[in-house]
């Protein structure tokens, strides 16, 4: 089975090419099929290959599979090959799995758009390249899935294009994340320069053996990287486009901006890590930048009114968690919490989706309300995947943030101040998680008239939900029965976790402080939900809306980088460049009017002209002899 | 006895006859006398050949005069045909009228 790799990218890419060339001929049912036909497929063969993998570990450690000779100029060697570990592995179930079920709830929830083909389509695409980032052994194939999977969320971001704000939260999602891939391509130039390779494993052997721990280089590489990772993980300070990224329909912001593109950069820092732990600078940068994002954004996420904007801060601020564990060495806890993420934060997604089917549209979560009664699968569903993204047991979610809490305690390469950040976020976490849940699911009921989902929306909630609880049982604290059977699989992929010597009741405690602080943040959001409370709030106003702007980073980047631009823009808009040229042009036509005049048309002015030129260079013939 | 010519006096009158020739051919302005005035402008080419020819004792010279009678000839045949052609067209033989490719 492992010799069918290539059939799990290589179906969704076909799906799309078929939904792309003949998309528009195809009656509905048969796009609908062809999409997630391609998605479904690509999933059966990964979990098939996945197995195989697990019961017959090849002795290399990984399977890899040479597709084709990409390109060979000078010392450049860029193989198209896919390469399967451990890490690899993980990425690539969640992808397939994750992928599969969304695009499944897609077909009723895009069911009544006129570009249905055109979503399956881009949506395969996106499955396709995903699934190249993440099997990619060469970092140049990494790049083209990684750029192309910039191109999905592009696309999708701005699918329904009619509406100009969307096409501008397209663009800008678009440019905010190529800022840093400028870093990441230099990352990669700077690479080949040193190295002479391209080829990640090749890479990491060399720089481990020919850069010492905190040289120049490796620092300026990882640094590099990590610009890349930062753009494309929403990461401080380019997490902007994140919220605007929810234009999109609801199962794009499930699929591209909660489970799988946004982790991209997780996954790159992860695959790196050997370049990672040379540079521990970069390292703590890391570390900082998740635990500032996971606190920002958690506030900013605590005051939205759009539900997909909440869900939207929401992730970053995982993300944030995930850079914190990679950045304090916990790596796979940091892959681990891609995985619990993906599961739970598709379905609050999909289930905010359902809600929003359900209201005609209608994304303001205090126009929502009681909707417990209406929905009440959907209710279920969303209340599990809200214990797990607030860290409660027994679900997935439980698991991985206590990992991470529990290393940004004990790791030696942490500090008091990041394990302060990761459990006021989880405070924050179940505040704002839970907030979400009450407003838009306790309280009158606002609307009576709702849409009914179709069952294609609902089991995929289901099936999210079982993902959500069946991931605690991959890795569970050992204090409370559990085995570590994540962490032991990715232990050939990626370094195990050190951490100080603890005390007996240390473990138990931290975990215990988590849940203690997750709690509080639910009992301060059914405080602040109360309706008298949401009048009284009004005081602080200036302040939630600034929290509401995100912290003003939109702001702030319009006054000091896009302002001055667009006055340099206005200063120019004659092109001062240009000048020297329209000047060149202009000396050319007035020669040409004054030679014009040369040519009268008197045949005595001519031969005068040449008998004067005669004479004239007789003369000068003459003095010169 | 015969009363030679010396060699510059015959070049002089060649320089004459050219500078008479080209002052015709740049102030006149009937086509007909310009055409005589490169003629004039041949012949003084052709006074200066024989005369050098004469002057250096080489037979060059006076074979090089036959030659422009020719050239002269077949250029009045042309250039008269022209002329013919001119007044055809433009009812006047003034060169000014055919300044149509005034730049």
């Amino acid at each position: 089975m492992l010799e069918w790799l290539w059939i799990v990218p290589a179906l969704p890419l076909a799906g799309f090419a078929a939904l792309a060339l003949l998309g528009p001929l195809l009656p509905r049912r048969v796009a609908a099929a062809l999409g997630t036909g391609a998605a479904g497929g690509a999933m059966i063969v990964a979990v098939a290959a996945a197995w195989q993998f697990i019961a017959q570990t090849p002795a290399a450690g990984a399977f890899t599979q040479p597709l084709w000779q990409w390109m060979r100029v000078g010392g450049l060697d860029v193989a198209i090959s896919l390469r399967l570990d451990e890490l690899s592995l993980v990425m690539m179930l969640v992808v397939t799995v994750v992928g599969f079920l969304i695009v499944v709830y897609s077909i009723g929830y895009m069911s009544g758009d006129e570009g249905y083909s055109r979503f399956f389509a881009y949506m395969n695409l996106f499955v396709a390249l995903m699934l190249l980032l993440v099997l990619a052994d060469n970092l140049v194939a990494v790049y083209l899935g990684w750029e192309g999977v910039g191109l999905c969320s592009y696309l999708l971001i701005g699918f329904w294009y009619r509406d100009k704000a969307n096409g501008r939260a397209a663009r800008k999602a678009f440019i905010v994340t190529r800022l840093g891939d400028i870093g990441l391509i230099v990352g990669l130039l700077l690479i080949f320069d040193k190295l002479g390779t391209l080829n990640i494993q090749q890479v990491l052997a060399q720089a481990a053996a020919q850069w010492p721990a905190g040289s120049t280089l490796a620092v300026a590489v990882a640094a590099l990287l990590l610009a890349g990772a930062v753009g494309k993980s929403a990461q401080l300070p380019l997490q902007v486009w994140l919220p605007d990224a929810m234009a999109g329909p609801t199962p794009v912001s499930a699929l591209i901006h909660a489970a799988t593109m946004v982790t991209a950069g997780v996954y790159l820092i992860a695959r790196m890590h050997v370049l990672f732990k040379l540079a521990p600078p970069v390292m703590l940068l890391v570390a900082m930048i998740g635990a500032a994002t996971l606190l920002i954004a958690g506030v900013s996420a605590a005051t939205q009114r759009d539900i997909k904007r909440v869900i939207a801060y929401s992730t970053i601020s995982q993300i944030g968690y995930m850079f914190l564990a990679l950045g304090i060495g916990a790596w796979a806890a940091g892959v681990f919490h891609i995985v619990t993420h993906a599961f739970f934060k598709s379905l609050l997604f999909l289930g905010a989706g359902v809600i929003i089917h359900a209201l005609s549209g209608e994304q303001d979560l205090f126009q929502m309300g009681g909707l417990r009664r209406a929905l009440p699968l959907t209710f279920w569903m969303f209340l599990i995947a809200a214990a797990a993204l607030a860290g409660l047991p027994p679900t997935g979610g439980f698991a991985s943030k206590e990992a991470i809490v529990y290393f940004s305690y004990g790791s030696p390469q942490s500090h008091w101040a990041l394990f302060a950040a990761a459990l006021a976020g989880v405070f924050l976490t179940g505040l704002y998680t839970f907030r979400m849940v009450f407003l838009a699911f306790l309280g009158p009921p606002h609307r009576v008239h709702l849409h009914k989902s179709p069952p294609s929306m609902l089991w995929p909630l289901v099936a999210l939900a079982a993902g959500v609880l069946g991931t605690a049982v991959l890795e569970w604290p050992h204090d409370l029965g559990g085995r570590a059977f994540f962490f032991d699989f990715l232990e050939r992929a990626l370094p195990p976790a050190t951490s100080l010597p603890v005390g007996q009741w240390t473990v138990p405690l931290i975990q215990a402080a988590g849940v203690a602080a997750s709690l509080a943040g639910i009992a301060a959001a059914w405080f602040i939900t109360r309706p008298a409370r949401q009048a009284a709030g009004a005081r602080a106003e200036a302040l939630r809306r600034f929290w509401q702007a995100g912290w003003g980073f939109d702001w702030l980047y319009n006054k000091a980088i896009i302002a001055p631009l667009l006055w340099l823009v206005r200063l120019d808009r004659h092109d001062v460049v240009d000048r020297l040229y329209i000047a060149l042009e202009h000396a050319a036509a007035a020669g040409h009017r004054g030679m014009a005049r040369l040519q009268t048309g008197q045949i005595a002015w001519y031969a005068l002209a040449i008998a004067a030129g005669t004479v004239a260079v007789l003369t000068i013939m003459t003095v010169l002899a | 006895m015969t009363a030679v010519v010396p060699m510059e006096h015959a070049l002089l009158l060649g320089a004459a006859l050219l500078a008479v020739g080209l002052i015709g051919v740049l102030v006149r302005r009937n086509l007909l006398f310009m055409l005589l005035s490169i003629e004039i402008m041949l012949n003084a080419a052709g006074v200066a050949l024989v005369a050098a020819g004469a002057g250096w004792r080489q037979v060059d010279g006076e074979i090089m005069f036959i030659f422009i009678l020719a050239v002269a000839a077949s250029e009045v045949a042309v250039g008269l045909a022209l002329l013919l052609q001119f007044r055809r067209r433009l009812g006047t033989l003034d060169s000014g009228a055919a300044a149509t490719m005034k730049g």
